[in-house]
């Protein structure tokens, strides 16, 4: 059998394939902080919550609906887009003009509401949701087994990340966008109306994190506290990329699914403390993140 | 999907030539607490050049600042071609036809310099083309890939106003165009001015540099402590220079 640092091929690129996994959920997740954190200056703690609804939704969905797998991949991000509008409309402009930690208060104090309700109507034990027919069975690679619905995941979460990038950096709708996050009253008087592109924002944001949600609902238990577990990882990821940056936010979600990956293979003792080892060298050596602008 | 910018109606913008272009009555402004404007009054007729002078704090900025709706608070009556616009959302304003160009340049450094050419929305048919503002700026041309904000100062200047004359914007609200160029950019500027004044625009100058903006303008504002303390028209300029320099302290 082929080593690899002895470790058998098949378990190094299968941990290799879980930590790309990982790392795609943490680029979408982080990815959809970055977007709102450039513009709103929220650090939005209801993050975790939005993903996890992404989730719940799919699985009520099926359960009460009758709404399958791909319909829900469209209508759950839509579902909990509109519903962060909303926040952002009745509550988060009201705060606006306080100091941004009121909107980090507000939102984490949002995502302990969300999470508790569900508790109390599911339980924190989880539930099953089955992977769609289309997508189940896998590819014998020779030296590995791919399941097809992670190759899915990989693709549609890279897809999208991409997609995200593009019209961010390459349409006139980002050129607002990373306007407004420089000098918002400027952009008013050139008549951009920008409290509507901040409600756009924090929604397509939090679309981000409940797309993920509907592409995890197959993978995990889908439960309460899926959100909340995997967000403290992700603000980690959002520090190494550097805060409110775009492309550090892709490229480093999927770096930190890697190494996570590759050290469940060597010392999987350190495998859940091995990002925020990285965190802490990368505070000491760039402050303001791999991405990050100099201030 | 809502538009973000949204088209201005036809009727919004009603033309009415040699008529009040910018009418101005008892402006208060604030921010927060401090109260800057105490009642400015001022118009200005379509196709004026006019400059709002005083030393510095005595409110001509945030005069500007206060049509364009980036103050705190506002109260009296500022009517835009006929329009009401105090009680007006701020991005709404600059569809009744304005351009704005704040002291600080307000250049973006995450745009280069064509997508910050080509950011402001259009507000009104009958801006420049993009063609016309590089023949007008060959720098920005030559350096359209640049970051915005590698330009030189006097390159900053040239994008801040250029990209405001591909708006269709037909008042011009320029705040410190000069401050700290050097003067061969100043003598460019001033061209730029009077071709502008020569296409019918209307112009609202703050300017400390009163050599560069003397020649240009039809009527001068003095401001002092937030009001309007003198209007001098071109004509009357010679006989009250001297009065003028005691006033500005210069």
């Amino acid at each position: 059998m082929t080593m690899i640092f002895g470790v058998p091929l098949a378990v190094f690129t299968g941990q290799l394939l879980l930590g790309l996994i990982n790392g795609a959920f943490y680029a979408l997740l982080s990815l959809g902080l970055a977007v709102i954190f450039g513009l709103l200056k929220i650090v939005n703690f209801a993050h975790g919550a939005m993903y996890m609804l992404g989730a719940f939704a799919t699985l009520l969905g099926m359960r009460y609906l009758g709404i399958n797998y791909w319909a829900a991949l469209l209508l759950a991000p839509l579902a909990v887009g509109l519903a962060g509008m909303l926040i952002e409309r009745l509550l988060l402009r009201r705060i606006g003009h306080l100091d941004h930690l009121y909107g980090l208060l507000l939102t984490f104090g949002l995502a302990l509401i969300f999470e508790g309700t569900l508790v109390n109507f599911f339980g924190v034990s989880g539930a099953r949701y089955p992977t769609p027919e289309s997508l189940a069975g896998g590819y014998q690679l020779g030296f590995m087994f791919l399941p097809k619905y992670r190759a899915w995941v990989l693709l549609a979460a890279i897809g999208v990340c991409l997609f995200t990038w593009y019209m961010i950096e390459r349409t006139r709708l980002g050129a607002y966008l990373r306007a407004g996050t420089e000098n918002p009253a400027l952009m008013q008087a050139f008549g951009v109306n920008v409290p509507l592109l901040v409600t756009l924002t924090y929604g397509f944001g939090v679309a981000l994190a409940a797309f993920a949600g509907v592409l995890a609902a197959p993978l995990y238990p889908v439960s309460p506290t899926m959100g909340s577990n995997l967000l403290i990882v992700v603000f980690a990821v959002v520090v190494i990329g550097g805060m409110g940056s775009i492309l550090g936010a892709i490229v480093t979600g999927l770096a930190m699914g890697l190494i996570e990956g590759l050290t469940k293979v060597y010392y999987p003792e350190a495998a859940n403390t091995v990002i925020f080892l990285v965190m802490i060298l990368v505070l000491l050596i760039r402050p303001t993140g791999l991405f990050g602008k100099e201030a | 999907m809502t538009q973000v910018v949204e088209q201005p109606a036809r009727s919004e913008y009603r033309e009415h030539d040699g008529a009040e272009m910018l009418r101005i009555r008892n402006l208060h402004a604030f921010y927060g607490e401090s109260h800057i404007l105490h009642g400015v009054d001022l118009e200005v007729r379509r196709g004026e050049l006019v400059t709002l002078l005083g030393r510095n704090g005595a409110g001509r900025s945030t005069t500007l600042k206060a049509i364009m709706s980036m103050v705190g608070r506002r109260t009296g009556s500022i009517m835009i071609n006929g329009t009401e616009t105090i009680g007006m959302r701020a991005h709404r304003i600059p569809r009744l036809g304005i351009g704005y160009c704040p002291e600080e340049r307000g250049i973006f450094a995450s745009l280069d310099v064509e997508e910050n050419l080509l950011l402001p929305p259009t507000v009104r048919s009958g801006g420049m083309s993009i063609d016309e503002i590089y023949e007008m700026f060959p720098n920005l041309y030559e350096r359209r890939r640049s970051q915005g904000t590698r330009l030189s100062g006097g390159e900053q200047q040239m994008l801040a106003m250029a990209r405001i004359l591909r708006t269709g914007a037909r008042m011009l609200l320029l705040d410190e165009i000069t401050e700290g160029l050097a003067p061969v950019i100043v003598q460019k500027l001033g061209e730029v001015l009077v071709k502008l004044r020569d296409r019918g625009m209307t112009i609202v100058l703050v300017e400390q540099n009163f050599r560069f903006a003397a020649p240009l303008a039809d009527r001068h504002y003095v401001m002092e402590h937030g009001r309007i303390i003198e209007e001098i028209s071109a004509a009357e300029l010679p006989s009250r220079r001297e009065h003028l320099n005691a006033l500005l302290g210069v």
